[in-house]
């Protein structure tokens, strides 16, 4: 028990914080918050899997998340039935001539030895085949994007359950994660860092501008949802009910049967907003404690210690025999597929899918500052980052507002250093992470809960 | 004839914003370069560096037209040059005192270090967007055009004109000028050698009595100014918004580590390689090959490799593949 102690500590105060702004602020923007808090912490699982475990630098987070978002589209809307007839053939065309070159390309390359006729024949198939995707796809793509262009002018996706789609994030990001570290995990550190930073931004400029897939920056709005509609909740009779039930001492307090029925209608508005985030936030607290026993017994299975010993010295545990390239192959696409979820987790939590927002930023500078501050090789830190970090992020505005206020209360409301200073009040958020990160860096390295190895 | 309006529009539309955007990646490359061959650590604040000492030329060009002084025909913000670098240099020097130092002094890995330079980044960031906001800013004044369209097509007679923006030919000028003295500065001089020797070997350098902190307070000038004549470059010929300078990070990284990380001269090519790549696949040749075609071959498409969404696309794409391929760089060898 004692060993938690720091780990119970350090979750309570950040419960308590969020409840502070339930009671502050709104229990709506609380829950929102602790929603946000709880994707991020399963971006940083991710992350810390790569960067904690095995000492690889993945600053690629955005290209995942993306795809995992774009897994959503894919999956859960339905079908354009035009857009597939009109260019359907020729996009599964295209698909297959891209599965064919792949396939040759593997057979050249196992069977003919190393040469320059190996080089122009791979060559070849490559510029082939882009000339064929180019000649067959360009006509197909004109005519869906022409397919009601203001709806859809997508091909759409399958109609199926969006829960399945988090799985199938997973997947995306994997597969991606595979051709990434096939060609980039031989790079030192900090050339890792740059090419998974480049790879991922082409994947966002891809998912960004071929509108016939996930119609671009156009956005995919009205996405389905697992959680029930709060349309749907202020009209059904039992959640009426239920909210007349809760707040039956203040329906009490009111005058007359109107007002009362004014106050019971603002209430049960609130409460149906409060009841979706509810859903969403125990569907991701199941998919966050699955996350956190699996990481858990990995990390302390033989296979975490060997990736300890890999990441701590790879010329030693290469010569006990340790696959070191496989291991991390492996180990980055295990990383990367968590946070293909957490993307897949977080459009489906918006209900929107924006190709547009996905920027470096917010979704690989961020993210790695949580796993730094939370603790690095340690889950519960990871988590923890994750929860400080958005908390301070969403949160850093209206502190930094207060503080402003407080600084310059002297001066008078027309004082234009007051107004510059309220009106720029956001950014204080990239001050705060930044100043927070500093400091972590230099005076608590190993983050706020460290790692922590038990000796068997 | 035809032939020439050819290249006339090859050289309008490709090749002078080509040079020009290249010459600004150049400069940006050249500043990572020297903070990766010398303090060994891949800077992700490069881009917010060069803003930050954008941003003072920026309000300075402001505060100077308040005033009433201007450059004549030139862009007032030449002037404000010389303080803005000032400022910036800083900046840096304060950041490198309260920041980098204990890591260099500590030699921690250079992860540890990038990991650093991202808090640099977030930090740098958010003093420019309180100061300035992040709005887009137009700082350019003075002459737009040393030759325009009209001008050119009456001087000649050619059906294509040429149009030349004065702050592409005060780009390209400003470079060419700053780059020559900068490699003078380290292949001729005596500081430029113990800067380099530094680079090439960190113990052996210690050892020939060059003072580590004299080449490191160097560096930062050095870098300082790259910095901010790269990003003034670039707000005039572009504009000035913080954001655009985060995204120009990228190719910039692309163009240094292109140009084998580390070296000077690599990264100056690297700029340019990055630039016309972009600039050549993405741009539509239908009406150059109108020129030199016969009338029966003319395309009817637009002929474009990929669309100009793919810009910062292709540059990145060219960085995997040297990343891959030739991990030092096209330009193998030497280091500073």
């Amino acid at each position: 028990m004692r060993n938690y102690l720091n780990i119970i500590v350090a979750y309570s105060i950040m419960m308590l914080l969020i409840i502070l702004v339930g009671i502050f602020q709104s229990w709506s923007i609380a829950l929102t918050i602790f929603n946000y808090c709880m994707i991020s912490a399963v971006m940083t699982l991710g992350a810390n899997i790569q960067w904690g475990y095995a000492g690889l630098i993945n600053f690629g987070i955005m290209g995942y998340t993306a795809l995992g978002g774009l897994a959503v589209v894919l999956v859960s809307v339905a079908p354009v039935p035009e857009a597939w007839s009109v260019g359907g053939v020729n996009m599964m065309t295209c698909l297959g001539i891209i599965i064919l070159m792949i396939f040759s390309t593997r057979y050249i390359l196992k069977n003919i030895q190393k040469s320059n006729k190996r080089n122009y024949l791979i060559a070849g198939i490559i510029i082939v085949g882009l000339i064929l995707i180019k000649i067959i796809a360009g006509p197909a793509i004109e005519q869906i994007e022409a397919v009601d262009p203001a709806k859809t002018g997508f091909l759409g996706g399958l109609g199926l359950p969006v829960l399945f789609s988090w799985i199938v994030g997973g997947l995306f990001a994997a597969g991606l994660a595979f051709v990434v570290g096939k060609v980039a995990l031989g790079l030192r550190a900090d050339y890792l860092a740059i090419a998974t930073l480049l790879i991922a931004e082409i994947v966002v400029s891809i998912i960004k501008h071929e509108d016939w897939l996930a119609r671009g920056v156009k956005n995919v709005i009205g996405l389905k949802r697992p959680a029930p509609y709060e349309i749907d909740l202020q009209t059904s009779p039992w959640f009426i009910n239920l909210v007349e039930k809760f707040h039956s001492a203040k329906l009490d307090l009111a005058n007359s049967l109107s007002e009362r029925q004014d106050i019971l209608n603002q209430l049960v508005i609130d409460a149906s907003s409060v009841y979706v985030k509810l859903c969403f936030a125990g569907m991701f607290l199941v998919v966050v404690i699955i996350l956190l026993i699996i990481t858990q017994k990995a990390l302390y299975s033989p296979w975490g210690r060997m990736m300890r010993a890999i990441r701590d010295n790879e010329e030693a545990a290469s010569a006990m025999g340790k696959n070191v390239v496989k291991q991390h192959l492996f180990i980055f696409i295990l990383g990367s597929a968590i946070v293909g979820i957490a993307g897949a987790m977080m459009v489906t939590n918006d209900g929107l899918f924006t190709p547009g927002s996905y920027r470096p930023m917010r979704y690989t500078f961020v993210i790695w500052v949580m796993v730094i501050v939370g603790g690095t090789g340690n889950n519960f830190g990871a988590i923890l980052g994750g929860f400080v970090v958005w908390f301070l992020w969403v949160e850093a505005a209206p502190i930094a507002l207060f503080f402003i206020n407080l600084f310059t209360a002297h001066l008078p409301e027309t004082n234009e250093i007051k107004i510059h200073l309220i009106n720029s009040a956001p950014y204080f958020r990239f001050l705060l992470v930044g100043i927070g990160l500093l400091l972590i860096m230099r005076f608590r390295p190993q983050g706020i809960i460290p790692e922590k190895i038990i000796k068997q | 004839m035809d032939l020439i309006n050819a290249v006339i529009v090859l050289l309008n539309y490709t090749i002078i914003p080509a040079l020009t955007y290249g010459s600004q990646l150049a400069l940006g490359a050249i500043f990572v370069t020297l903070i990766y061959g010398i303090l060994r650590f891949a800077n992700f604040a490069t881009g917010d560096m060069m803003s930050f000492g954008t941003m003072f030329a920026v309000l300075l060009t402001y505060y100077f037209q308040s005033i009433g002084i201007n450059f004549g025909f030139l862009p007032t913000a030449l002037l404000t040059i010389p303080f803005a670098i000032f400022m910036m240099i800083l900046y840096m020097l304060l950041i490198d005192q309260t920041v980098f130092k204990y890591y260099r002094i500590k030699k921690s890995p250079p992860v540890m270090l990038a990991m650093v330079s991202v808090g640099v980044m977030f930090v740098t960031q958010a003093i420019i967007r309180i100061i300035i906001g992040p709005t887009d800013r137009r700082f350019l004044d003075g002459e737009k055009f040393i030759l325009k369209a009209t001008e050119f097509k009456e001087m000649t007679g050619l059906a294509e004109g040429l149009t030349i923006k004065s702050t592409q030919m005060i780009t390209i000028v400003v470079t060419i000028i700053v780059v020559a003295i900068m490699f003078w500065f380290l292949n001729k001089t005596k500081t430029g050698t113990s800067m380099r020797a530094y680079s090439d070997n960190e113990d052996l350098a210690l050892l020939s009595g060059i003072d580590p902190k004299k080449v490191v307070l160097i560096t930062w000038i050095i870098a300082g100014i790259l910095a901010t004549i790269g990003g003034i470059l670039y707000g005039l010929d572009k504009s000035y918004r913080p954001f655009v300078y985060f995204n120009n990070m990228l190719p910039i990284f692309a163009a240094a580590i292109v140009g084998g990380i580390g070296n000077p001269y690599g990264a100056f090519f690297g700029g340019y390689v990055i630039a016309f790549a972009e600039i050549f696949l993405t741009y539509a040749y239908k009406r150059f090959l109108v020129y030199i075609l016969p009338e029966s071959l003319e395309p009817n498409s637009l002929m474009q490799l990929l669309s100009t969404d793919y810009k910062f696309a292709i540059s990145f794409s060219i960085l995997v593949i040297v990343l891959i391929f030739r991990p030092s760089g096209i330009f193998e060898g030497k280091r500073i």
